[in-house]
């Protein structure tokens, strides 16, 4: 893959160009996030060049799909993430997107959002609030919405979400530089985000602050420590068996490394 | 830190379990409720909805799509429609293609011989590789051209999504996962793919039912086998008239007799060895999009059609070079191929089948794509040699050379419905399950339902139809 852009002429693609498959060295790691069905895998595909494939039905994606694409002279890799409706339970998909997010310290989460149903989106959107401030949203599906009579103000959405939202129709590649603009800014650190976040009542987050440094103390290097002295308040029993079976720093080192290479081929190769 | 670094996980479970016990009963209620409250109060400040549109048209068609009454019909029709069109679309592209390729390996062979080339080398290539390749490509490519862009048009489209609604309780009713009707949806185009699909069940024993069953409906390689037989034999016995249709619908039959063993087998496993109730689940119907004509033709053309062209391909050289030497390779006057076939007969007459299928279904395994190329080849390689013209001199050198019937096609229909699944499937449900029991199930069930089938269709035509 060229580093170089010989194409100065085309506004479009100036800035931007396609890596494919090629993420050996890449800067900074982006996730797609987001509901199924929302056009994760059609953006993804425009991004990187790749041609994941993508379908008109909710589950298509159940493996991460990575692809890189550079822009402004970075070097991004992009994870493709299963759709999802919550970050609480964990069939094997969900538990895939879920593991990415928390302990695969990605660069910038994008959640992909259907811009025809934003409320039901949105309680995803938060889940992933809690769990790391550098995030982009993307409200897809505009042409679609407008349709419908449906107009959405990101503006008033980024103002109550403390981050940035961007209207896109990944389909058509509409919105895309702005989105990409976005990204980069908000990995770099440039962009400094304040998400919103649900403030309990005293007593849960006088119990949170004492779980925290507990959390830190034996899983040393866990970025999310927050969140998951949240989840353990609440009971949930994978995240108590990932912190009991030490898995939870495991974790956090093999999100690092790609997922399964047969059923990544598989999916990439169209074979569905 | 001194005191932090005697910390362990299981004090921090059980702190988490004191500190919960000490909150308020009513904590965790109060979290979702006020999540709810804020995703409302941020929806209702940025979006303006003027509640029209094309919307209230999804719900309309939705209605008649999805209902009791029309959903299922609705659907068979469909899939009569696409085989109809690539049955009556596929048959001439396919005779042009044979006539081109099987011209060229007489010229070939003929320039071999006269350069001086020995007959065996000539014979090996032309005969041998080239020629199942040329048979591949041949029955395979048309229908595949024609029928994957309409899969992928009705997939872009959102009905596979309203096909798992139509069939949702029916597998519920079969102790089932709902979302066992997407996974089979998946294994419609490959068996491999909908293996992997069933990680959105989260149950493992729902799971491991949609594994075990995946690989009873025909996936992307089985369909041009079925739809070739369906054309060439089952509709030449009727008047031209509705020939078509008569094949259009044995294929729909076939694929109905799949949906059927995928419930009853399903309904058997969590009854006995699998034991457990369905679970609920919520199933998203996406809005109807117009499918991207372009992407379509990409992705059902150089993904879909390609390579399970190219898997054919790469199978197949190979198989027509094993053919040719157990043809050519006659220790004691008689060659291999006939020996070995010879061997097989009673078990294939019992089946309604022959040995010489069961030999190709032999050779065939890793890739089911190559099952009849294989057998031509092998029926071929036996007798005189035919010139393989046409689909009729085909069918003339089956019927009244071998002894072709009905009954032959169709329970040929129904092994190749109700086998051992390729290579690559078997594969993968190791992958998946990480279990050699389960894979070896998955593996040898199928295979024991089609000796078992085919044995009773063959069984009960004899006995009352005196085949």
């Amino acid at each position: 893959m060229s580093v170089e852009h010989n194409c100065e002429t085309c506004p479009v693609h100036a800035e931007m160009a396609q890596l494919g498959a090629a993420v050996g060295a890449f800067d900074r790691v982006v996730a797609l996030a987001g509901n199924p069905n929302t056009g994760k895998s059609t953006l993804f595909n425009s991004l990187t060049g790749l041609r994941q494939h993508t379908g008109n039905w909710p589950g298509k994606t159940v493996t991460r799909a990575e692809g890189g694409f550079q822009f402004s002279g970075v070097r991004y890799k992009l994870v493709d993430l299963p759709g999802t409706y919550s970050l609480l339970s964990a069939s094997d998909d969900e538990e895939v997107a879920r593991n990415f997010l928390l302990f695969g310290r990605p660069d910038c989460t994008v959640v992909v959002v259907d811009a025809s149903a934003l409320e039901r989106n949105l309680y995803l959107v938060l889940q992933v609030l809690e769990i790391t401030d550098r995030v982009v949203v993307a409200v897809n599906l505009m042409d679609e919405a407008k349709r419908r009579g449906i107009e959405v103000d990101t503006r008033s959405l980024a103002r109550d979400l403390g981050v940035p939202a961007i209207p896109v129709v990944a389909r058509t590649g509409e919105n895309m530089m702005a989105l990409l603009g976005e990204v980069a800014a908000v990995a770099s650190g440039e962009t400094v985000t304040q998400p919103l976040r649900s403030k309990g009542t005293a007593a849960f987050e006088r119990a949170v602050s004492k779980l925290v440094p507990m959390i830190e103390a034996t899983a040393p290097g866990v970025p999310n420590a927050r969140w998951i002295a949240i989840r353990l308040l609440d009971g949930d029993v994978p995240v108590e068996e990932a912190l009991a079976s030490g898995r939870l720093a495991e974790l956090v080192v093999r999100q690092q490394k790609p997922d399964a290479r047969f059923s990544r081929k598989i999916a990439l190769q169209g074979a569905q | 830190m001194s005191e932090s670094a005697a910390v362990t996980p299981g004090d921090i479970v059980r702190e988490a379990a004191a500190l919960r016990r000490s909150l308020d009963a009513g904590f965790r209620e109060e979290v979702v409720t006020s999540l709810y409250g804020e995703v409302e109060r941020i929806t209702r400040r940025a979006v303006q909805d003027s509640g029209s549109g094309p919307l209230e048209l999804d719900q309309r068609i939705d209605r008649v799509v999805t209902s009791r009454l029309f959903g299922l019909p609705l659907m068979l029709g469909i899939l009569a429609v696409v085989f109809w069109l690539t049955i009556v679309g596929a048959n001439v592209p396919s005779q042009m293609l044979a006539t081109a390729f099987f011209w060229f390996e007489d010229v070939a062979a003929g320039w071999f011989t006269e350069v001086g080339i020995p007959w065996w080398i000539t014979g090996f290539i032309w005969h041998g590789v080239y020629r199942g390749l040329a048979w591949v490509i041949s029955v395979m490519l048309p229908p595949m051209a024609i029928f994957f862009p309409l899969f992928t048009i009705l997939e872009d489209l959102g009905y596979l999504p309203r096909v798992a609604f139509n069939l949702d309780y029916l597998f519920k009713r079969a102790g089932a996962h709902g979302k066992q009707a997407l996974t089979m949806a998946m294994g419609f185009g490959c068996n491999a793919a909908g293996v992997i699909a069933t990680r959105v069940i989260d149950s493992p024993r729902e799971r491991l039912v949609a594994i075990l069953t995946n690989n009873f409906v025909p996936c992307n390689g089985r369909f041009p086998t079925l739809i070739m037989l369906a054309t060439i034999f089952v509709a030449a016995s009727f008047p031209p008239a509705v020939a078509s249709l008569v094949a259009a619908g044995s294929v729909v039959g076939i694929v109905l007799v799949g949906v059927a063993f995928t419930l009853i087998v399903s309904w058997a496993l969590s009854r006995t060895v699998l034991r457990g109730e369905a679970s609920a689940f919520t199933l998203e119907l996406p809005p109807y999009r117009r499918p991207a004509m372009a992407r379509i033709l990409y992705t059902s053309l150089i993904d879909r059609t390609l390579f399970v062209l190219w898997r054919a391909i790469v199978t197949a050289a190979p198989a027509g070079a094993v053919i040719w030497l157990l043809a050519n390779i006659s220790p004691g006057g008689v060659s291999l191929a006939t020996r070995t076939a010879t061997f097989l007969d009673p078990l294939g007459w019992a089946m309604g089948l022959d040995g010489v299928i069961l030999l190709a279904y032999i050779i065939a395994i890793p890739a089911n794509e190559i099952v009849v190329p294989t057998m031509l080849m092998v029926y071929m390689s036996q007798g005189r040699m035919t010139e393989m013209d046409s689909m009729d001199g085909l069918r003339a050198l089956l019927v009244d050379e071998h002894g072709w019937t009905l009954l032959t096609a169709v329970n040929l229909m129904l092994f190749s419905l109700l086998h051992n699944p390729c290579a690559t499937t078997i594969i993968t449900i190791y992958k998946e399950t990480l279990s050699a029991k389960w894979t070896a199930i998955g593996a040898l069930l199928p295979l024991a339902l089609g000796f078992i089938v085919t044995m009773f269709t063959a069984a009960v035509a004899r006995a009352v139809f005196g085949f």
